[in-house]
């Protein structure tokens, strides 16, 4: 960071200038890339022989949380790191809150806790099915090699139906005005308070999540038929998630319950080997001693790996401590599904996919209609739940505070909020792994792999553009971007340059799909 | 057949939710997108610089930029669209004031970067690797971005016209706000476009809040549990809803929760910070100067609370800036 100390760009020796004109490296920037909330850019090198020599994933930006929330009032954390992600400030937000109720060794009432995780199935369902249907949805449901021009949500809607769209739009809103009700509102809400929540729910607002949560089963059931009838039988699409591409076989974690069961608010952390079986199963508070983070100089992004295994590069297999979080990897870190219809849809996706674990990274797809069908049947469950109501909601933490932890499973994996505190419950020390940094590692070989595999000096093409950008957007797209009125293919430019910087070619992809190449 | 008006929105040192905050306008999207000529919006659309670099200066009528500014890409974008546009809207509470990645200014670049690669409880880092502007990897020369020394609010970087005002601003403001702007008329520069009424005067438990409220004490809101009908103040709660500008529906109280002051302040206000204090000040109970200070200790974080999302454009923070200056 110290720029006076930096090595000068630029400060090519002569010796090396020469050997590098024997050997021309030539670099495509894509920047920025798309669907990704947040900044980031992929630098691709190429040899001389205009062959992919290596590809890194940067993500250009820092904001300081850990520092700046020191000093805060622990209990204003849940409102301050929502604001981390307001994607998805609702997992910051409960993540914090589990930290604050550690922090105060103080337990919420039953119904607290049930109003916590029906705020949090309502706002997983809506994550994953604004991505399902507007993000990743494009490339499997009209099709990888689709015309670009058709490859997004018209696409989507012309494959499905114009009444699907208005219906995703509206959903999407009646999921979010259960955010908004019980937690005041969807985008950095409210409700957090260590043992409980700050509302209750009264029997007129649960009446309304009823009605909110049957409509969700049936439109989940709804969109898991569409990706079992169009993207399914597709043998080439098929054929694309299990392709060598897009594949890693790495660690997966996911939390899961007493059962071993995928749970999102609550439970331990299971890892289990890229052979399928268990490596580890703990606590929140263990995640010290298996979890540890590791620097690079050229992203901001930092990279978490499995500390027992280390650190030992982008590299796949159980000797490397990469491991994956997120829809795929949940479902292979648990053993099943808590709800009926989505154990169904699990057991067709493990048997369909050759059995566990599940190394294909486009399977986050499919594993995440099925964790959207599980989030609907998990919100009708507590959103019929007679104790909902009850006046009960808030237990007061009367104990000194001094450190807490908190754990989610966010709709992009898992989530952990770790405070320190003085007596008075000032914050000391917050650290904070979320859900990209533990995909960092993974995605960064993602695009390498898929970079080496499809992009030449003569193969840059839209396709070509497209599944080099899959290869992420599996991971970690922007859920809350592309949405129902800006349709079009997302233009992208690739700039190829020389060593030097000086630019060799341009690829232009533009907004009605064409590409040309100046 | 007139040509739809350019629209951009840009996202610099942000979370994304101001994003959300134009999804979520909802069916109303559609309308306003049918009125605009979108041609930059990483999030959603364009992502190419080269063509917003290519249009010619003033070709955009609107440019919407969230989050405050932080690194050196984002000064270099927000600069760009100043030039290329003939109106720069603050959009959120990042950009009108720094918003809550702001509270970094009170601590050094170098404190910033050490807690998050050096410091971490889960950090393995014995060689004290740190993000580099340069850096070279397998021989390849990469880039990053610089990590300023400061956040700072749009206005501090380049010239802004309006302000919408939030955290994110919500549906209403934010469809007010582009409706007024593609109206025949523009509003005076500098508007900020939301309604000038302090969050009080708008909040369900209006009338609850009591003729001459006064304090020996001031509560935090795990400590108590929250009467869902009272006004929060009069509970002792500290509630931002004095100082700070309405038009959300005061929907974090609705969440009985107190404000925390995203809307900024009204216009008749300078800094929020301290309208807010003088307020409190003078409604504590004792008179002697050791009681007021005495009540006034149990303010937890009085910066935090006051400048939560406005430090960056405070006074206390052009203060601290002319110290420096100075210095």
């Amino acid at each position: 960071m110290q720029k006076d100390t930096e090595p000068q760009s630029g400060t090519w020796q002569e010796g090396s200038a020469r050997a590098n004109s024997e050997y021309i490296r030539h670099r495509i920037t894509l920047d920025p890339i798309t669907r990704l909330e947040g900044h980031g850019r992929i630098e691709v090198f190429l040899d001389d022989a205009g062959q992919v020599d290596h590809a890194y994933f940067q993500v250009p930006e820092l904001r300081g949380f850990e520092k700046f929330s020191q000093g805060r009032p622990v209990e204003e954390m849940p409102q301050i790191t929502s604001r981390i992600c307001g994607v998805c400030p609702t997992a910051h937000h409960m993540a914090s809150t589990k930290a604050l109720d550690d922090l105060y060794k103080v337990e919420p009432p039953p119904a607290a806790k049930k109003i916590r995780e029906l705020i949090y199935s309502a706002f997983v369902a809506e994550d994953h099915a604004l991505h399902f249907y507007f993000l990743g949805g494009p490339d499997f449901i009209v099709g990888p090699e689709a015309p670009a021009a058709e490859r997004n949500v018209l696409g989507v809607i012309a494959k499905v139906g114009v009444d699907v769209g208005k219906e995703v739009i509206a959903m999407r809103r009646h999921l979010r005005e259960i955010v908004a009700m019980a937690g005041g509102k969807p985008v950095h809400p409210v409700f957090g308070l260590p043992g409980g929540v700050a509302k209750r729910i009264t029997p007129e607002m649960q009446q309304q999540c009823q009605k909110v949560a049957a409509e969700a089963v049936e439109f989940a059931k709804f969109t898991l038929q569409i990706f079992e009838e169009i993207v399914l039988p597709n043998t080439e699409y098929v054929r694309l998630i299990v392709s060598d591409l897009y594949t890693h076989r790495t660690y997966y974690m996911g939390q899961v319950d007493e059962q071993n069961r995928l749970n999102f608010y609550d439970g331990k952390l299971r890892v289990v080997k890229p052979d399928g079986t268990e490596w580890k199963k703990f606590g929140p508070a263990e995640y010290l001693q298996n979890i540890a983070e590791h620097v690079e100089p050229w992203s901001y992004m930092k990279f978490c790996y499995l500390k027992p295994i280390g650190w030992k590069g982008f590299s796949d297999g159980a000797d490397s401590g990469v491991y994956s979080v997120a829809p795929l990897a949940r479902l292979n870190a648990c053993d099943g599904m808590a709800t009926p219809l989505a154990q169904n849809a699990y057991e067709r996706y493990v048997s369909t996919l050759g059995g566990k674990p599940v190394h294909h990274t486009l399977a986050n797809h499919w594993a995440r209609v099925i964790e959207l069908v599980y989030a609907a049947e998990r919100l009708q469950e507590l959103a019929n739940d007679p104790e909902l109501t009850s006046e009960h909601v808030r237990n007061l933490p009367t104990a000194t505070p001094r450190e807490g932890i908190g754990v989610v499973e966010a709709p992009r994996g898992t989530l952990v909020h770790h405070y320190q505190t003085d007596e008075q419950g000032f914050l000391q020390h917050a650290n904070l792994i979320v859900a990209t940094q533990q995909n960092a590692a993974r995605i960064a070989m993602s695009v390498e792999t898929a970079a080496k595999g499809l992009i030449s000096l003569d193969h840059m093409d839209d396709g070509v553009l497209n599944k080099v950008e899959m290869a992420f957007r599996a991971y970690d797209p922007c859920h809350g971007c592309a949405t129902h009125a800006l349709p079009g293919s997302m233009p992208l430019v690739l700039r190829v340059h020389d060593a030097k910087g000086k630019t060799v070619a341009i690829v232009r992809r533009d907004r009605n799909g064409d590409v040309k190449r100046d | 057949m007139p040509t739809k008006p350019k629209v951009v929105f840009y996202w610099c040192a942000s979370c994304g939710g101001c994003d959300e905050a134009i999804l979520d306008l909802d069916e109303r999207l559609l309308e306003v997108a049918g009125a605009i000529d979108i041609v930059f919006w990483p999030v959603a659309m364009d992502f190419k610089r080269k063509d917003v670099e290519a249009l010619p200066d003033g070709a955009v009528f609107a440019a919407f930029i969230n989050g405050a500014v932080r690194n050196s890409e984002q000064e270099e974008m927000a600069q760009l669209l100043r030039r290329k546009a003939k109106v720069v809207v603050a959009f959120g509470s990042c950009a009108q004031l720094g918003g809550i990645p702001g509270l970094a200014n009170l601590f050094s670049r170098p404190d910033i970067i050490s807690a998050a690669y050096l410091e971490p409880l889960t950090m393995d880092n014995p060689d004290r690797v740190l993000p580099s502007v340069h850096s070279r990897c397998n021989g390849q020369e990469l880039e990053l971005p610089v990590f300023q020394d400061r956040v700072r609010a749009l206005d501090q970087v380049v010239e802004v016209d309006y302000y919408v005002p939030g955290c994110p601003p919500m549906p209403r403001i934010v469809y007010n706000a582009v409706t007024t702007l593609l109206g025949s008329e523009l509003p005076p520069k500098g508007s900020v476009l939301a309604p000038n009424v302090a969050l009080c005067e708008e909040c369900s438990r209006k009338d609850t809040k009591p003729e001459k409220l006064s304090f020996t004490e001031f509560k935090r809101p795990h400590q108590v549990l929250i009467d869902e009908k009272l006004c929060l103040l009069a509970q002792g709660l500290l509630c931002m809803g004095p100082a700070t500008r309405g038009g959300c529906d005061a929907v974090c109280i609705k969440g009985n929760m107190p404000c925390t002051g995203c809307g900024g302040p009204t216009s008749h206000v300078r800094d929020q910070g301290a309208k807010m204090l003088s307020a409190l000040a003078s409604l504590v109970e004792g008179k002697e100067p050791e009681e007021i200070e005495r009540t006034l200790a149990t303010i937890p974080d009085p910066v935090g609370l006051f400048y939560r999302y406005g430090l960056p454009a405070s006074l206390l923070q052009a203060a601290r800036q002319n110290q420096t200056r100075a210095a």
